[in-house]
């Protein structure tokens, strides 16, 4: 932190450290419940509390059992193993479709651009509870409520927009005439999508798809109504659990999901980087 | 090209004689159709498993026909009828109710109708739920009064009244019930009991508590985007992960988390009877009531405030304070007069989104709200998975995506569909 200025008066100071503390509570606000759940899933009892042994550091206060009872447990076994399978189709589905859209959405000549655009992201915005019990009602009548195939088409629905908005900010800065430079020598339009257009745009393509990915695998609303008990998804799974049995084993899975977040938030920003060295937008 | 055009009296012609203004047209057009295939396979896709469901809710929310499907008969009669009266339907009205039934238990369908009319009035699902297991002893006429004798609720015209009401096949009588209202027979619309009115209240409590957590997040997040805003980018960028970390993590994580920190037996209970603040007996409550609701919520919305504010915030010109400054405004006054203006698309943006999430939100009320801090959204879920009421939680899903769709219009004229940044 830069050094503050010698001629700030007392009062001016106190507000630039105040300011600071003030801050710091607030981050630590965002945080802390994070960072909570990491120590409380070594528990050594069943409650989502620090027990003394705990706090005396004393190795018998922790324990690995929430951790062996995730990778034991057959219903959270199954919940991972759907979790990946319905987030896995739901992200392929959603960012073929998604892609294409924005890169006709990108095209100078597309018309009703902005109406297009509202529509397509509209399930971004529509609350998931409406969007949840539309679907049960509509998914219902045509028998795929209670489908793995229902919450697939579902959550693809959901995560399209993602991918939309990430790719359409990508092509922003594309530089069109690398186009007509390509076939003008020789290639053919599909030769110049793979070899220029592709290349350029896959972080984009990539970040959306991330998007797309962990909206589907935290998705839980959607998972309630259109799917079923062989449905269950790792939130799905959860939800039930705090519902009914709150046990720390739920803390170890909320610690494993944390970590997955940080490794997918470094994925993006990294692939945000490059995507930006590519195209040769200088850091600001 | 130029090559390619020719001088051609006053008409610009291409190579092979087209005008060229007719030539480009066409070429524009190509460039149109290219585009719209490109959009059309997600468009087509979003229609189906998105648009399709929501106008299948709207038509839910009106949809009635399950009387006149299974009451075929009689309520074809019964449109002759006149409510107004004071006598009963004719013998043939009777006659003809009684085949219903007893058809309508054949197929196992009369429980439904039964069903459907006990939202309007009590009673009505065990008056045909015994009138159907009592039809069949009924032989031969004449039918009233052995339908009477059945139950004698067939004898009271406010039942032939109600099935009347309810034999067309759309009907207000959700949308009414969701706003604390109901039809009479003869069409007058009241308000219902003062101890059943319960959707007006719960809509002005979503209100309220959305209000509530978008202030808060205003007022949190307003310092932190700020402070990101005045570093050098290197620290800025490390202070963001603090705020994309939550916004990355799974919400069932951070729900959890706030459970594990604000029940009795919590960590902040512990810590505060530790510190000897409060004594173990007199734990504060701070979770499963509104409290609950607004803190989780808080802390879950915060970012989508934060970064729509910090990306505004980026775009101010330090300079413009500075500027204020060394005119002589005290620094209190230059960021209040020229600072804070400048921000305003960002609270805007920000506030709408969180206005909008906040609104429709289940997942975490229906686990730390309790009662008193649940949403419409979770008496939407009740009566869609509990209940079984479709048309009323349908009905219900009607009104707040009207109020979701009239602040998204208001979020569009305000920072534009197109603006809209993640991350």
């Amino acid at each position: 932190m830069a050094k503050l200025p010698p001629y700030l008066s007392t009062p001016e100071r106190l507000w630039h450290y105040g300011f600071r503390v003030l801050c710091a509570l607030i981050f630590f606000f965002l945080i802390f419940p994070l960072v909570v759940v990491v120590p409380l899933s070594f528990n050594a009892v069943p409650f989502f509390t620090f027990t003394k042994e705990m706090l005396a550091l004393d190795p018998a206060g922790y324990s690995l059992k929430w951790y062996e009872n995730f990778f034991s447990n057959l219903n959270w076994q199954g919940a991972v193993r759907n979790s990946v399978i319905i987030a896995f189709f739901a992200t392929l589905l959603s960012t073929t479709l998604g892609t294409l859209a924005a890169l006709g959405l990108s095209r100078p000549n597309m018309p009703a651009k902005t109406l297009v655009m509202s529509l397509l992201i509209s399930p971004m915005i529509v609350p998931l509870i409406i969007s949840a019990a539309g679907m049960f009602f509509f998914y219902s009548r045509i028998g795929l409520q209670g489908t793995h195939l229902g919450v697939i088409l579902a959550h693809a629905a959901l995560g399209t927009p993602f991918v939309v908005i990430t790719v359409t900010a990508t092509l922003v800065g594309f530089d069109n005439s690398l186009i007509r430079a390509s076939a003008s020598l020789g290639a053919s339009p599909t030769t110049t999508f793979f070899k220029v257009i592709v290349p350029l745009i896959l972080p984009g393509v990539i970040s959306g798809a991330l998007f797309a990915f962990i909206t589907s695998f935290d998705e839980v609303v959607v998972v309630l109504f259109v799917g079923s008990f062989r449905q269950r998804t790792i939130p799905w799974q959860m939800f039930s659990g705090i519902r009914e049995h709150i046990s720390p084993t739920i803390l170890a899975v909320a610690t494993i999901l944390v970590i997955v977040s940080v490794a997918l938030l470094v994925a993006v920003e990294l692939l945000r980087r490059r995507g930006e060295r590519l195209r040769g937008i200088q850091e600001t | 090209m130029a090559g390619a055009t020719q001088q051609n009296g006053d008409v610009l012609v291409t190579a092979d004689g087209t005008p060229l203004r007719i030539s480009l047209a066409r070429a524009l057009r190509r460039q149109k159709i290219r585009a719209l295939f490109l959009v059309a396979p997600l468009f087509l896709f979003i229609v189906i498993t998105f648009f399709v469901p929501i106008v299948d809710m709207l038509f839910r929310s009106v949809e009635n026909s399950i009387v006149s499907e299974v009451l075929p008969k009689s309520t074809k009669l019964l449109v002759e009828w006149d409510a107004n009266g004071n006598a009963l339907p004719p013998e043939a009205v009777f006659a003809a109710m009684v085949e219903d039934i007893r058809e309508g238990r054949k197929n196992r369908t009369i429980t439904r109708v039964g069903q459907r009319l006990n939202y309007e009035t009590p009673g009505m699902s065990s008056l045909f739920r015994s009138s159907g297991r009592k039809v069949k002893r009924i032989k031969s006429g004449p039918y009233k009064s052995a339908l009477l004798k059945a139950n004698k609720k067939w004898g009271d015209i406010e039942t032939w009244k109600l099935i009347k009401q309810f034999s067309t096949n759309y009907t207000s009588g959700y949308f009414l019930a969701a706003v604390d209202a109901k039809k009479k027979p003869d069409g007058e619309i009241v308000r219902v009991d003062e101890d059943a009115r319960i959707y007006i209240e719960l809509f002005k409590r979503t209100l309220k508590l959305s209000i509530i957590i978008t202030m808060m997040t205003l007022i949190l997040g307003f310092p932190i985007a700020y402070l990101m805003a005045i570093l050098p980018t290197r620290t800025s960028n490390l202070l963001l992960i603090f705020v994309l970390l939550p916004f990355w993590t799974s919400l069932l994580v951070r729900t959890t988390a706030w459970i594990a920190l604000l029940q009795q037996q919590g960590v902040i209970n512990e810590f505060l009877v530790f510190a000897g603040i409060v004594h173990t007996d007199s734990r504060p409550q701070m979770i499963h009531n509104q409290f609950g609701s607004i803190v989780a919520m808080t802390h879950i919305l915060l970012p989508f405030m934060v970064l729509p504010l910090f990306s505004v915030m980026k775009t101010i010109p330090k300079s413009y304070v500075r500027a204020a400054v060394s005119l002589g405004a005290h620094p209190w006054l230059a960021f209040w007069k020229v600072y804070f203006p400048n921000t305003v698309p960002g609270i805007g943006a920000g506030a709408i989104l969180v206005f909008i999430l906040a609104i429709g939100y289940y997942i975490t009320p229906e686990l730390v709200g309790g009662t008193e801090g649940t949403f419409i959204s979770n008496r939407i879920a009740y009566h869609i998975s509990g209940s079984l009421n479709w048309g009323l939680g349908a009905a219900l899903g009607v009104i707040l995506l009207g109020i979701v769709i009239a602040l998204y219009l208001l979020y569009d004229k305000i920072v534009g569909i197109d603006n809209m940044k993640l991350g």
